[in-house]
């Protein structure tokens, strides 16, 4: 196990120079020369175009920008934001809480309604409960978060008045007004992953209902309860661990629209804003970060296996 | 279970107790850097409106009115003397002064990067009469100057400070506004507070401004009606009937300086090959069979104004004798069956990709079909856009211009030869003569002659057929009063109040 561990660690470093050089060599592709873009009103002029370019090492070879990219990336320099003139490390600064609170609450939001509402599906198959939970999941699923947000909005901060319908408030400035702004974006995002946890997890439930060690427990006199928490659901977390890491992490990478909406400054509409203004380094710098954290999450839930199946501890 | 909902959503509701000497504004988009030196969007002026204090500003009725200049003078064509308020400090507690503007023009003028040079580049040497005096010596005779110096070329510098922060400066940018700057979160708000040595202190009536950056309309209109802010910019016309409904809410239009408008490429690449861009007869066809009127009642809600010239109404250089209409189908197909040129004609367009560009090409290309003309419209990306422009890969381009104070800026880098935005490579002697001759004279009525004579040549060449000029639309709640509606659009914090 922990030399299995250990070379999951050793592939982080290999992982992310990989999405180094495939973000930096991505984006070359994007139509819209950055100079122009920057350049403004005065695109026409040649000269502002090469001293633009002569600035921010646009006018040299691929290979020596990257190089120089990396070079002071790897001594913790992010790079300036081209477009705002703030360093890249204080935007991500500012966005990564932003992002990890309403992640972490759309996460649990999600988990709360996605696996009670698979494992009652599961035990009562074909029954009434099993559909009204697969209807609620279609439901979640086909529910574009943008018009949810929005209808949101309108319904619970409009004309009720009982939320404030966006922005962000940091938890250490006033936490109540905290949990107010992210509640309703946290519930958007959450509800749509919360339909997908709720599928896998029925159907992960179902196979560990029929199978052999779930008749032995309940022939053992077992509870019903027990049976399904302790037996059933255990076994059937496997699928379920891979794809809330999975999940998580698409929560971590940013939320686009949900961000829109709510005006939440996190890294969807960061990497959007940079990607429309043509501000590389805001741009290699998110995805760096991003891909950071999918990898931690990836080997957290490689962790999150060997406790929920002892069987991998001798491995 | 309602109940237990209830008192949650109390417990979470916004304290509203401690906003009482707030504004809250709601931007259209996140500003770029805070430096007036480099800065370069429309929305970051708004925010300067607020932190930086200029040498001159605009009254509603678009004239030069003092702000740190208390007066001026033309001591010759070339010469300017401007006569400094006294007493004024900047943020950090320096001292504004004459030594103050002559570093302040000089790094607008020669710092890298600087995109306020081409707007001020006719100045030489500024000199320093005395503390409140200064010299401006220029290259050659320029009436917009003034203009330029109402915007952010006349912002002016602490010359400690700013040396010490260098190209830092926009993190923490330090002017004589009557708010100085807190703390910025990109894409969330940017936080000012009231500068307590303001020089007009008693016209401040906020402790702390907050521009919170909400580029979605619906999600603006929703906050607006919400009450989590306290006023608008730029609201679309399309939601002015949902917040005139509204009795908390009060909506305030005014003509704006800006317009949109097709560029036709004439000579920038081999795509300036299309019969289009080749032809006048057939550019004065496509403007024939375009019904300005309908165009802006059916994307704008009727709120914009029909307009076939750079010029706002609101400006006095524009010219009401240039027509805006009525459609002449007629005219359009006998001057398409002039050109002897068979139907249907190919024209390609380029329209950023917007909900509101994609309406109005929707709507010019049914309205030329009529015509002869068979449109292509081609969605592309904002940034690819402007890209396509300057390189000379379009036929046409649907793009619109934010405006200027002065007439000049509407027009020089757009129509003279070699003119920074001059995406069309339009080149015709007269037009050029023109607009130089109307850089170098500052009376109105000679001025509006030399443009009339500029108008003539060009829409004969026609290579720009403009649209509409937009309107500002403000939204804001009914308890705020003393909001002055300037062409420019800015939001000037100076007299704003928010009652009970």
């Amino acid at each position: 196990m922990k030399s299995h561990l250990g070379n999951r660690i050793a592939q982080i470093v290999p992982t992310l120079l990989l999405v180094s050089i495939l973000v930096f060599g991505l984006q070359q592709l994007m139509p819209g020369d950055p100079a122009v873009v920057l350049a403004g009103e005065e695109r026409g002029d040649p000269r502002v175009l090469a001293q633009i370019r002569a600035e921010l090492w646009l006018d040299r070879s691929l290979p020596l920008q990257y190089l120089h990219w990396i070079g002071n990336v790897l001594q913790g320099n992010l790079g300036m934001s081209w477009h705002i003139g703030q360093p890249v490390s204080q935007l991500i600064l500012q966005k990564l809480p932003v992002t990890l609170q309403l992640g972490g609450m759309a996460f649990i939001v999600a988990v709360a309604i996605g696996v009670p509402a698979g494992v009652v599906a599961a035990v009562h198959r074909n029954g009434f409960w099993d559909y009204v939970a697969n209807a609620i999941g279609l439901a979640g699923l086909s529910t574009p978060n943008f018009w949810l947000g929005i209808m949101l909005i309108l319904l619970v901060s409009v004309n009720l008045g009982w939320l404030p319908p966006s922005g962000f408030v940091p938890p250490t400035e006033d936490w109540r007004q905290s949990l107010a702004t992210t509640i309703m974006p946290a519930f958007v995002l959450g509800n749509a992953i919360a339909a997908i946890l709720m599928r896998h997890t029925r159907s992960a439930m179902l196979t560990a209902l029929d199978a052999d060690y779930v008749r032995t427990a309940r022939a053992k006199g077992l509870g019903e309860f027990r049976v399904i928490v302790w037996h059933a659901l255990r076994n059937a977390s496997m699928p379920i661990v891979t794809l809330g890491a999975l999940e998580l992490g698409t929560l971590l990478s940013g939320a686009v629209l949900t961000e829109q909406v709510f005006s939440i400054p996190g890294f969807g509409k960061a990497i959007v804003d940079a990607v429309f203004n043509r501000d590389y380094p805001v741009v290699q710098g998110v995805v760096l970060v991003t891909a950071f954290l999918y990898v931690v999450l990836n080997l957290l839930a490689d962790i999150l296996y060997v406790v929920v199946n002892p069987r991998l501890r001798s491995g | 279970m309602r109940r237990f909902l209830l008192a949650a959503a109390c417990l979470l509701t916004f304290s509203t107790a401690t906003q009482a000497q707030t504004l809250r504004i709601a931007l259209r988009e996140d500003p770029d850097i805070l430096d007036p030196t480099l800065a370069r969007s429309y929305v970051g002026r708004i925010v300067f409106a607020g932190l930086c204090d200029k040498l001159f500003d605009l009254n509603e009725k678009l004239e030069i009115v003092p702000q740190l200049a208390t007066a001026y003078e033309w001591a010759d064509a070339k010469t300017l003397i401007l006569h400094l308020r006294q007493g004024v400090v900047f943020h950090n507690g320096e001292k504004f002064d004459a030594a103050a503007v002559k570093f302040s023009l000089e790094r607008h003028l020669t710092m890298p990067a600087s995109f306020r040079r081409s707007e001020i580049g006719t100045i030489d040497q500024v000199e320093i009469v005395d503390s409140a005096t200064v010299r401006i010596v220029l290259k050659a005779a320029t009436s917009p100057l003034l203009a330029q110096l109402t915007d952010r070329a006349g912002m002016m510098y602490p010359p400690k400070a700013t040396e010490a922060a260098g190209k830092d400066f926009g993190q923490r940018p330090i002017c004589s506004g009557p708010f100085q700057f807190v703390e910025r979160v990109a894409q969330d708000r940017i936080v000012l507070e009231r500068f307590p040595g303001y020089w007009d202190a008693k016209a401040v009536h906020f402790d702390k401004v907050v521009y919170r950056p909400m580029p979605d309309s619906t999600v603006l209109t929703a906050n607006l009606r919400a009450g989590s802010i306290d006023l608008a910019e730029r609201v679309l016309p399309t939601d002015v009937a949902t917040i005139e409904a509204d009795a908390k809410l009060r909506i305030v239009s005014s003509p704006a300086l800006g317009y949109e408008g097709i560029t036709f490429n004439l000579a920038n690449g081999d795509r300036s090959k299309a019969p289009i861009d080749q032809s006048a007869l057939l550019r004065q066809a496509f403007e024939a069979a375009l019904d300005r009127k309908a165009l802006v009642d059916v994307v704008f809600a009727g709120k914009y104004q029909p307009n076939a010239q750079a010029i706002s109404p609101a400006s006095p250089y524009y010219i009401p004798d240039i027509p805006t209409g009525p459609r002449d189908l007629a005219r359009a197909k006998a001057l398409v069956r002039q050109s002897g040129i068979p139907t249907p004609i190919a024209v390609s367009m380029n329209v950023p990709n917007t909900p509101d560009r994609a309406q109005l090409a929707e709507v010019i290309q049914a309205m030329v079909r009529e015509a002869g003309f068979e449109l292509k419209i081609n969605l592309i990306e904002f940034a690819s856009s402007l890209q396509a422009a300057a390189q000379g890969n379009f036929e046409t381009y649907l793009i619109g211009w934010s405006g200027r104070a002065d007439p000049d800026g509407n027009l020089y880098s757009f129509m003279h030869t070699g003119g920074g935005q001059n995406d069309a490579h339009y080149s015709n002697p007269v037009v050029d003569d023109m607009l130089d001759r109307a850089r170098q004279i500052s009376d109105v009525a000679d001025r509006r002659a030399a443009y009339a004579k500029m108008w003539q040549a060009q829409r004969a060449d026609m290579p720009l057929i403009y649209l509409f000029s937009p309107v500002n639309i403000v939204g804001h709640t009914a308890k705020l009063t003393g909001f002055r509606a300037v062409p420019d659009g800015m939001i000037r914090l100076q007299g704003l109040a928010l009652g009970k």
